[in-house]
C-alpha cells in the first residue's frame, strides 16, 4: 500500500453532494418521487437550498431564471418518467437561448431499464435533439467526472442546458471519490480566441464605413462583455439595435442606442439595418424574427459576424469577414487594435448617418395613445417608471412579451429574462421566482397576459411557501393576444379560440394561493397600484384590465422585408 | 440562404466508442434535414474510438453546416473532410446472381474482368463479393443485371486519408 493515500469510498448520493457543493450549487429547482428518494434524503442533510416547485417545467423555468439573473449554472433535480418528461420544455427553452442549466433525473433501476418498467422513460433519447450534451451514467465510478462534465459543459462555449440521468440503484451503490480538478474533453474545445488574421480585417471595414451598426445578442450577455461592448461602440461611433435576446446588453440610455430589431422592432433599428453599409453583429444567430425576409436583409452591408459558435455563422445569412470567437475576448481585441488607431475623423464622418437616425427616431417614435381604457404600454411604462428601470423583469410569451421589449428600457445585462427562441408560454412566473432567488434584493416583475400566465400560475403556491416576493403584472385582455393579432391581420378578424372570456379572478386566486391580489381597470389607478404592490414584501399578482384589442406595433408580417412595417 | 448545386460529399469521424453516439448523428441529420446516403461505422484500432465513414449530399452551405454540426457533438473527435483530402474509397457488395449453365462462363469472365471473385456456389446461383468505389460497383451491377440479380448486400463507402509519398 502506498503510504499517505486514503481513498474513500462513498454511496453515489453523497458523491452527488460533494460534486455539487465543489461546482458551487447553492440552490436546486426540484420535485421529489421515487427514483431520487436517496437524492433528497441526502440532499436534505446539505445547506443546499431546495426550492420546491408544482410542476416539474417550473422548476427548469425557475433554474433558467435564476442562472440568466445571476450568470451562474442552474440546477434541477426530478424523478423519473413523468418528472423527466414534465422538465422537457424548460430544457428546450433553455437550448434555444443558450443558458446553462444542469438537469438531474432519477432513473429506474438498471437491472429494469428498457423493461417498460413503473415511470420509466428514456429521456436521454427524448432530450437529445434539446441538450447541449447528455448523459445516463452507467457505472458508479463514471459519476463524480460525469457530473462535473456536465456542470463544464453547460457553462462553457455556447452555453446551454446537460441532462444527466441517475438509476436509482446506481445512485445508492459506492465508489472510491476523489475529487477531480480538472475536467478535460478531448473532442471538445470550445474557441474563445478569435482568430489574429480576421480583426484587422474589421479594423479596416469600419475605418472604410460611413454607415455602420452594430447588432448585439443574447451572447453579449452570456460572455459578459457588456462594458467592452459600450467602449466599442462609443469609440467607433456605430449605432447600436439588439435583439430580443440581447436586450440589456447596451444602455438603453445611451445616446447611440437604436432599440430592438426585428418583427416587432423600433422603426429607427429596422431601418438602419436596410442602409447601413456594415453590420457588425455580435453574439447574434440572424434569427428569422430578426431578419425577416433573408435577402432584403442588411442587403447593403458588408456582415461582420462574432459568434463562438461556429454553426451559427453562415447559417441564414451570409457573412463576409466571419470571426469565431468569445464576445467578450474578441471586443477586448478590437478595442485594444482600435487604441493605436486615428480615430478622430470618425465622428465628423459617421455625423450624415447619425443624424439620419435621429430623424427617423424623432418621426416615428415607439407610440401609443392612452384613452379611456388602460393601454398596456402604459402599465410597462409606469413599470419601468417606478422601478427606475432598475427591475429584472420576466415575461411570459406574446403581446406582452413584446410591450415588455418595446417599453422597459434596459440599461444593465441580466435584467430582462425571457424565452426567446422557443418562445414558451408559462416561462415568466417560474423564471422569476429563479430570479428572485438569485437576486434577494431586486425588484422582479412578471410582465405576463392573462392566457400565458395560467400555464404554470400553480407556481404561486411556490413564490408563497418560500416567501419569494415576485410580482407578476398580468395585462388582461381575455384573449391570446399575440395570436388574436394575428388573426385580426391576417386572417380577416375570425378569431378562431382566442377568446378567453372564462379567465379566474386573479385577486381572489392570488389571495387563495396566500398572496395579495390587486386589480386596475382605470388608467389613473395604475401607477398608485404599482406602488402598493412594490411595497408589499410578498408575492403580489396586479391584474390589469386593458383595452381588449390592442396591437404590438410596429410589426412586419412573416416573411416579409424588415423595412416592410405595419406601423399601427 | 439561397440553395445552389448538389454534390456528394464523404466526411470520416472519429467518434467516441460509446452508446448512444451513433443516434446523436442521426438525430442531427434528421432534426435539421440533412440526407445521410450511408453510413459505416467499426471499432479503430483504438477500442475507445470507433470510424464512421458517412456519404452526405447538399449545397455548399449545407455541407459547410453539415460539417461544423459534426464537429460541434461532444463525442465526435475529429472530422476529417475528404473534399479537401485526397483519399482512398472502397465499398463492398454482395450479389447473388441466377447462375444458369449458358450464363456461367459469361459470369465468370465478368467475375475476372472485375477482379471480384466468387464466395458461394450453388446449383441455379453464385454469391460474388466485389468491392471497388461507387462508380465499379455500379458498372459492375449494370453489365450482370440481364442475367438476373437475386438480391444484393451492399456496404456503405469507406475511406481514408492518403498521406504524403
Amino acid at each position: 500500500m502506498i503510504k499517505g493515500v486514503f481513498i474513500i469510498k462513498l454511496k453515489g448520493t453523497k458523491i452527488l453532494m460533494k460534486v455539487l457543493k465543489e461546482e458551487g450549487v447553492d440552490t436546486i429547482f426540484g420535485f421529489p418521487g421515487g427514483a431520487v428518494l436517496d437524492i433528497y434524503d441526502e440532499l436534505v442533510k446539505t445547506d443546499i437550498k431546495h426550492i420546491l416547485v408544482r410542476h416539474e417545467q417550473g422548476a427548469a423555468h425557475a433554474a433558467d431564471g435564476y442562472a440568466r439573473a445571476s450568470g451562474k449554472v442552474g440546477v434541477c433535480l426530478v424523478t423519473s418518467g413523468p418528472g423527466a418528461t414534465n422538465t422537457v420544455t424548460g430544457i428546450a427553452s433553455a437550448y434555444m437561448d443558450s443558458i446553462p442549466l444542469v438537469v438531474f433525473t432519477g432513473q429506474v433501476p438498471t437491472s429494469l431499464i428498457g423493461n417498460d418498467a413503473f415511470q420509466e422513460v428514456d429521456i436521454v433519447g427524448i432530450t437529445r435533439p434539446c441538450t447541449k450534451h447528455n448523459y445516463l451514467v452507467s457505472d458508479i465510478k463514471d459519476l463524480a467526472r460525469i457530473i462535473k462534465e456536465a456542470f463544464y459543459l453547460a457553462r462553457s462555449g455556447r452555453p446551454g442546458p446537460v441532462l444527466v440521468d441517475l438509476p436509482k440503484d446506481l445512485i445508492q451503490s459506492s465508489a472510491e471519490y476523489k475529487p477531480i480538478k480538472d475536467v478535460q474533453l478531448k473532442s471538445y474545445n470550445p474557441t474563445y480566441e478569435p482568430s489574429a488574421k480576421q480583426l484587422p480585417k474589421v479594423i479596416k471595414l469600419i475605418k472604410k464605413s460611413e454607415r455602420p451598426m452594430i447588432f448585439a445578442g443574447g451572447g453579449v450577455i452570456l460572455s459578459g462583455a457588456s462594458r467592452e461592448l459600450k467602449l466599442f461602440a462609443n469609440k467607433i461611433q456605430a449605432p447600436v439595435a439588439a435583439s430580443l435576446m440581447g436586450l440589456g446588453a447596451f444602455p438603453a440610455s445611451d445616446p447611440l442606442w437604436l432599440g430592438m430589431l426585428g418583427m416587432h422592432g423600433t422603426y429607427r433599428a429596422n431601418m438602419s439595418s436596410a442602409e447601413c453599409d456594415l453590420m457588425i453583429g455580435i453574439g447574434v444567430r440572424f434569427d428569422d424574427r430578426v431578419t425577416g425576409r433573408t435577402d432584403a436583409f442588411a442587403s447593403k452591408a458588408k456582415i461582420v459576424h462574432i459568434d463562438i459558435d461556429p454553426t451559427s455563422i453562415s447559417k441564414n445569412i451570409r457573412v463576409s469577414t466571419p470571426i469565431v470567437g468569445d464576445c467578450k475576448t474578441t471586443l477586448k481585441r478590437l478595442n485594444k487594435l482600435l487604441g493605436s488607431e486615428d480615430l478622430k475623423g470618425l465622428n465628423k464622418a459617421r455625423k450624415p448617418w447619425l443624424d439620419q437616425i435621429i430623424e427617423w427616431r424623432s418621426t416615428k417614435p415607439l407610440a401609443y395613445e392612452q384613452e379611456k381604457a388602460i393601454k398596456p404600454q402604459f402599465v410597462v411604462e409606469t413599470l419601468y417608471e417606478v422601478t427606475k428601470g432598475e427591475a429584472i423583469i420576466t415575461t411570459e410569451v406574446g403581446q406582452n412579451q413584446m410591450w415588455a421589449a418595446q417599453y422597459y428600457h434596459f440599461d444593465k445585462p441580466n435584467s430582462f429574462l425571457t424565452s426567446g427562441g422557443l418562445g414558451c408560454m408559462g416561462y415568466g412566473l417560474p423564471a422569476a421566482i429563479g430570479a428572485q432567488v438569485a437576486c434577494p434584493d431586486r425588484t422582479v416583475v412578471d410582465i405576463a397576459g392573462d392566457g400565458s400566465i395560467q400555464m404554470n400560475i400553480q407556481e404561486m403556491a411556490t413564490a408563497v411557501q418560500f416567501n419569494i416576493p415576485v410580482k407578476i403584472a398580468i395585462l388582461n385582455n381575455g384573449y391570446l393576444g399575440m395570436v388574436r393579432q394575428w388573426q385580426e391581420l391576417f386572417y380577416d378578424k375570425c378569431y378562431a379560440c382566442t377568446e378567453m372570456d372564462h379567465a379566474p379572478d386573479f385577486v381572489k386566486l392570488a389571495e387563495a394561493y396566500g398572496a395579495v391580489g390587486l386589480r386596475a381597470t382605470k388608467p389613473e389607478e395604475v401607477k398608485p397600484l404599482i406602488k402598493k404592490a412594490l411595497a408589499i414584501k410578498k408575492p403580489v399578482i396586479m391584474d390589469f384590465h386593458v383595452e381588449r384589442e390592442e396591437g404590438v406595433y410596429p410589426m412586419v408580417p412573416a416573411g416579409a422585408a424588415i423595412t416592410d412595417m405595419l406601423l399601427v | 440562404m439561397k440553395s445552389e448545386e448538389i454534390t456528394k460529399r464523404i466526411y470520416s469521424l472519429q467518434v467516441d466508442n460509446k452508446p448512444g453516439v451513433l443516434s446523436r448523428i442521426a438525430g442531427l441529420f434528421s432534426g435539421r434535414g440533412f440526407n445521410i446516403e450511408s453510413l459505416c461505422v467499426a471499432e479503430t484500432t483504438d477500442p475507445l474510438v470507433s470510424r464512421i465513414t458517412l456519404v452526405t449530399n447538399g449545397d455548399r452551405n449545407i455541407l459547410e453546416q453539415i460539417k461544423k454540426h459534426l464537429n460541434k457533438l461532444v463525442d465526435v473527435i475529429k472530422v476529417t473532410d475528404f473534399n479537401v483530402t485526397p483519399f482512398v474509397q472502397r465499398e463492398m457488395a454482395l450479389i447473388k446472381i441466377r447462375a444458369k449453365a449458358e450464363y456461367r462462363a459469361e459470369i465468370l469472365r465478368m467475375v475476372d474482368i472485375f477482379r471480384s471473385r466468387i464466395v458461394d456456389v450453388g446449383a441455379e446461383y453464385y454469391i460474388i463479393e466485389v468491392t471497388g468505389d461507387e462508380g465499379k460497383i455500379a458498372a459492375f451491377l449494370e453489365l450482370l443485371k440481364p442475367m438476373g440479380i437475386k438480391e444484393i448486400a451492399r456496404t456503405g463507402a469507406i475511406a481514408l486519408a492518403r498521406e504524403k509519398k
